[in-house]
């Protein structure tokens, strides 16, 4: 419940951190935390425009996106050691495919409008979260390997940084959720979301004839699924400490804000990569995600 | 009494060859209501009350009566092949109603002949246990099928697929034949039951070798898998799918490759030994499967075909369940076969529902547009909006995306594979972690695939002229598609009931319904699944009702697509078709996926000179690498030796002639010289 609140109070300030730090960075002044949030508030309240090529699946599209956002939020834990809202025996499950089933909502919704832009925008997007999702189910795999449990919750309490191989496995972990996190929401090195033509996009090219309320909840969803990755990497960092809650609220909201900051830090200094080249980016992820499953095995004895 | 009337049914399919063409539909469909009616009876006795009922045929094979067996096992195939047949007879009234003038009623007699004895052939296989009686409704049901896939023989190609189809089956079934035999060279008698002294048992070790009864299994598991179609075994299904029409495909595909994982799992019931090397077995045949089935159909633009493709992806998800079940009773792991089991078995019964839905789908496109190829469709929703409802259900269900059935069966099979990835060895921890990249990976593909397929076929502007002036299916065909439409979405949303209805069937592998209970419903999963889809859909209904207040107080505009301020382009070429979808994963899956991009002498290159260069025309195909590298080319050597006696054939009398001549004289010759 806690760790909802947070998520959800985070992601209003979210890319608000991220563009002022891509401001400083490049001397520039930068908005107020609040502007993006703002810009979304105003988007809301303006007119919308269809394309008459599109159907009742391009309406419906957005808010099921947003809402399979909400769903994967719920099963986030808080690091202290309490349970998300919702906690079962593979919840990261239904915490991966609820943001699939968003996902392909929103990629047959850019193919409904006929558009060639939008369609090449919807292809990289299946195929980037296709070649991404090995990376985050080995991940998982090494930690109810660690853990010995199988629910986000049972999993993260569980697991102990008490050796220098399970600091590592921490280490290479976070790097991973942090990619994956960039992927899934098309930023730097895959994407980047401030480039002007069409071509070179990927999520931007997807939403092009959304407007109004529409893209108002797209976006939303945009800074939502940051915040909600950022919750898996605070539960990553944090939970091995046990702090008590008032800690762990503040740590939390802590390792969101700094999330932020080393996402606007990448976005600064990083180029993105030539498209031909994303799937071997992309499809190296796994190759660290299975070193990470070797750590476990090394610290479980398995190996070595 | 409720056999005779079975029995009686069985005769009366005859009457079909008598009747008009205008009854015939109703008479084929009271005939198999009634075969239902009987049966399902029977299955839920069995299933639901937990008695195994067993029937005495009023017929007689080597004196013997031919008994009807009944256990939890068959009772859930008959379900399971009722409701599949049932919706595709209703379907297939508004489907075959084009065909009425241009077919003669001995085709439709046929055919509907056919379409019963599928049914009955099927029914037959799941409740008998003795061999012979097996035997001979497996060789039914594959002669039925074959009737069934070449309705439209007119076309010569199709005739040749049925050909092809009807030569694997017997492949299969020579197999299926020698493990029986084998049984009986064993223990002396023919059966399932048979079986289960003769795995393991000495003689079998004497008349095959010191692994004998693992040598039994693999007769039969490839001669089962050929139905099935697991990789390398699969190339009937691609051919056979798309050339049949829709309703059978439908049938095929969603049941009657089953049958093949029937007679596996009826296998599995009675094996004893070398489980765990089975298990394994099983569950690295069916990732390979798995993968390769849906790598393939990204590629395919016949839309049935890329449906076929995906069968083969699902029987690998089905078969990746079932091995682990097998694994967990071979290693004593509870957990992992409760759950495997189960996912396996339930996933069987999900990929009826959505294959047969896509099917019948893609049927009722075909029968609006007369193509099925996916880069001239486009833009069908208009036209067609509830076909489209229907078919991007079943396009979310098979991606296994909640809230639908096909999550819910792959949720159980990953269960088993985490809840055990730390349970064993070192290697066991690498194999699991293997099936749960293939399984994540089978997701991600078939999510590529099926945005893909309904992108391209229902979404945007029709490529080709006829898609905009289309009418909808009948409302029979969208009747049958809505009753398969509960089901997936029931399964999905809660999938307790369905869960908890298949227990008896998984602890008839050895596992008791409390252990059952304590693995799939204790932790309550299934039931928080179905609370967060519920809650979902309250807040999508909130967002939902503010964006429509929303929409009324301000403007709303319809204009053309965006198309960065260039207007002239026309919307039915400059869109994504579905091979510039699949062009980027192509490259990446170059190794595995066989595309030929053009035939050099229909593409001259262009020549320097050439300024104004002339018409060209371009193509790509994909081809099937372990069809055309390991089966056709075996074929081929095998061939060598018979083309070389096709030489005698020269199609002259003259030589005709000289052939006995030259008989004769030998056989003079020879005795002559005391050689014969």
């Amino acid at each position: 419940m806690l760790s909802l609140g947070l998520i959800l109070l985070s992601a209003i300030i979210f890319p608000g951190i991220i563009s002022l730090t891509k401001a400083k960075m490049s001397g520039r002044k930068g908005n107020s935390l609040l502007q993006p949030m703002k810009d979304i508030v105003r988007l809301m309240r303006k007119g919308s425009i269809y394309s008459t090529t599109t159907s009742w699946v391009f309406q419906f599209a957005p808010t099921i996106y947003l809402v399979s956002i909400l769903g994967a939020m719920l099963m986030i834990p808080f690091p202290n050691g309490s349970e998300g809202l919702i906690s079962f025996k593979g919840d990261f499950l239904l915490f991966a495919y609820l943001l699939g089933f968003g996902k392909f909502l929103m990629i047959v919704a850019a193919l409904d409008t006929g558009s060639g832009f939008e369609g090449m925008g919807a292809n990289r997007e299946a195929l980037y979260s296709m070649l991404v999702e090995p990376a985050f189910f080995i991940l998982i795999a090494s930690l109810t390997f660690l853990s010995g449990f199988t629910s986000f919750h049972e999993m993260f309490t569980h697991y102990h940084l008490d050796s220098y191989a399970a600091l590592l496995y921490a280490g290479l972990a976070i790097y991973v959720v942090i990619q994956i996190t960039m992927i899934e929401n098309s930023r730097m090195p895959v994407d980047d979301p401030k480039t002007h033509l069409e071509l070179t996009m990927v999520h931007e090219v997807m939403v092009l004839d959304n407007s109004g309320f529409d893209l108002g909840l797209i976006q939303i969803g945009s800074a939502l699924k940051f915040t909600l990755y950022g919750g898996l990497i605070a539960n990553l960092l944090l939970a091995p400490f046990h702090f008590s809650p008032m800690v762990a609220t503040v740590s939390f909201f802590g390792v969101e804000v700094v999330f932020a900051i080393v996402i606007g830090l990448l976005e600064s200094f990083r180029a993105r990569i030539k498209m031909i080249y994303n799937p071997q980016y992309i499809l190296t992820l796994s190759g660290i995600a299975i070193l990470a499953f070797f750590t476990v095995l090394i610290i479980t004895h398995k190996i070595l | 009494m409720d056999v005779l009337i079975f029995q009686l049914l069985l005769a009366l399919t005859l009457v079909l060859f008598m009747l008009p063409k205008k009854v015939m539909y109703s008479a084929a469909m009271v005939l198999q209501l009634s075969l239902i009616g009987i049966s399902g009876t029977w299955a839920v006795q069995a299933l639901f009350l937990g008695q195994n009922l067993s029937k005495v045929f009023q017929l007689t094979i080597q004196s013997q009566p031919l008994i009807l067996t009944i256990d939890s096992l068959s009772a859930y195939f008959i379900l399971v092949i009722n409701f599949t047949i049932l919706t595709g007879l209703i379907y297939a009234k508004g489907y075959l109603a084009p065909y009425h003038e241009n077919k003669s009623k001995g085709q439709f007699s046929l055919h509907y002949f056919s379409l019963s004895w599928i049914h009955i052939s099927m029914l037959l296989v799941v409740m008998l246990r003795d061999g012979i009686g097996f035997l001979l409704a497996w060789e039914l049901m594959s002669v039925s099928s074959f009737l069934l896939v070449i309705f439209d023989s007119r076309n010569e190609n199709t005739l040749k697929i049925g050909l092809n189809y009807l030569v694997q089956m017997h492949i299969g079934f020579l197999l299926i034949l020698s493990g029986f035999l084998f049984t009986y060279l064993a223990t002396g008698t023919m059966s399932f039951d048979a079986m289960a002294q003769a795995f393991g048992s000495l003689e079998i070790r004497q008349i095959l070798g010191e692994r004998g009864s693992l040598v039994l299994f693999l007769l039969l598991f490839v001669g089962f898998g050929i139905k099935a179609g697991f990789i390398p075994l699969h190339t009937w299904l691609p051919h056979a799918h798309p050339a049949a029409p829709s309703h059978v495909s439908g049938i095929m595909s969603g049941i009657m490759i089953k049958m093949g994982i029937y007679g596996i799992l009826r296998v599995l019931l009675v094996i004893e030994n070398d489980l765990l090397i089975i298990g394994v077995f099983i569950l690295l045949i069916s990732i390979v499967s798995g993968l390769y089935g849906v790598m393939m159909a990204i590629v395919q633009h016949d839309l049935k075909k890329l449906l076929a493709y995906h069968s083969i992806e699902n029987i690998g998800i089905i078969g990746m369940g079932i091995g682990l079940g097998v694994i967990g009773k071979a290693t004593g792991n509870n957990a992992l076969m409760a759950l495997g089991f189960a996912g396996g078995l339930l996933h069987i019964l999900n990929h009826s529902l959505f294959k047969s839905l896509l099917f019948y789908g893609a049927g009722a496109v075909y029968r609006a547009t007369h193509t099925r190829d996916i880069n001239k469709l486009g833009g069908l929703i208009k036209s067609m909006p509830k076909t489209s409802l229907f078919f991007l259900l079943g396009a979310i269900a098979i991606s296994g995306l909640p809230p639908f059935n096909g999550f819910i069966s792959e949720f159980l099979i990953y269960s088993g594979m985490f809840e055990s990835i730390d349970f064993g060895s070192l290697n066991s921890a690498l194999l699991f972690l293997t099936s749960i990249v293939a399984l994540a990976l089978i997701g991600g593909l078939a999510l590529f695939c099926f945005t893909k397929a309904f992108g391209m076929v229902f979404l945007g502007t029709g490529r080709s002229a006829h898609t905009d002036q289309v009418s909808e299916a009948t409302s029979g065909m969208l009747f049958s598609k809505g009753l398969i439409a509960v089901l997936i979405v029931a399964i999905g949303v809660l999938p307790m009931f369905f869960v908890r209805a298949l227990f008896p069937v998984v602890a008839q592998f050895g596992i008791q319904t409390s252990v059952l209970e304590s693995y799939i419903l204790s932790g309550s999963a299934l039931t928080q699944i179905s609370m967060v889809i519920g809650g979902l859909l309250l807040v999508f209904i909130f967002i939902w009702l503010i964006r429509r207040a929303k929409q009324k107080s301000v403007e709303v505009v319809y204009g053309p697509t965006w198309g960065c301020g260039y207007t002239g382009a026309d919307p039915a070429l400059h869109q994504y078709t579905a091979t510039s979808f699949a062009d980027n994963y192509k490259i990446l899956a170059k190794p595995i996926v066989g595309v030929e991009k053009y035939d050099p002498n229909t593409f001259p290159i262009y020549e320097e000179a050439e300024i104004f260069p002339g018409e060209r025309k371009f193509e790509t195909h994909s081809y099937d690498k372990i069809e055309r590298n390991i089966i056709q080319q075996s074929i081929t050597q095998l061939a060598r030796l018979p083309r070389l006696f096709a030489k005698l054939q020269t199609g002259e009398i003259r030589h005709y002639l000289i052939y006995p001549l030259v008989f004769i004289l030998l056989i003079f010759l020879l005795t002559f010289l005391n050689l014969i």
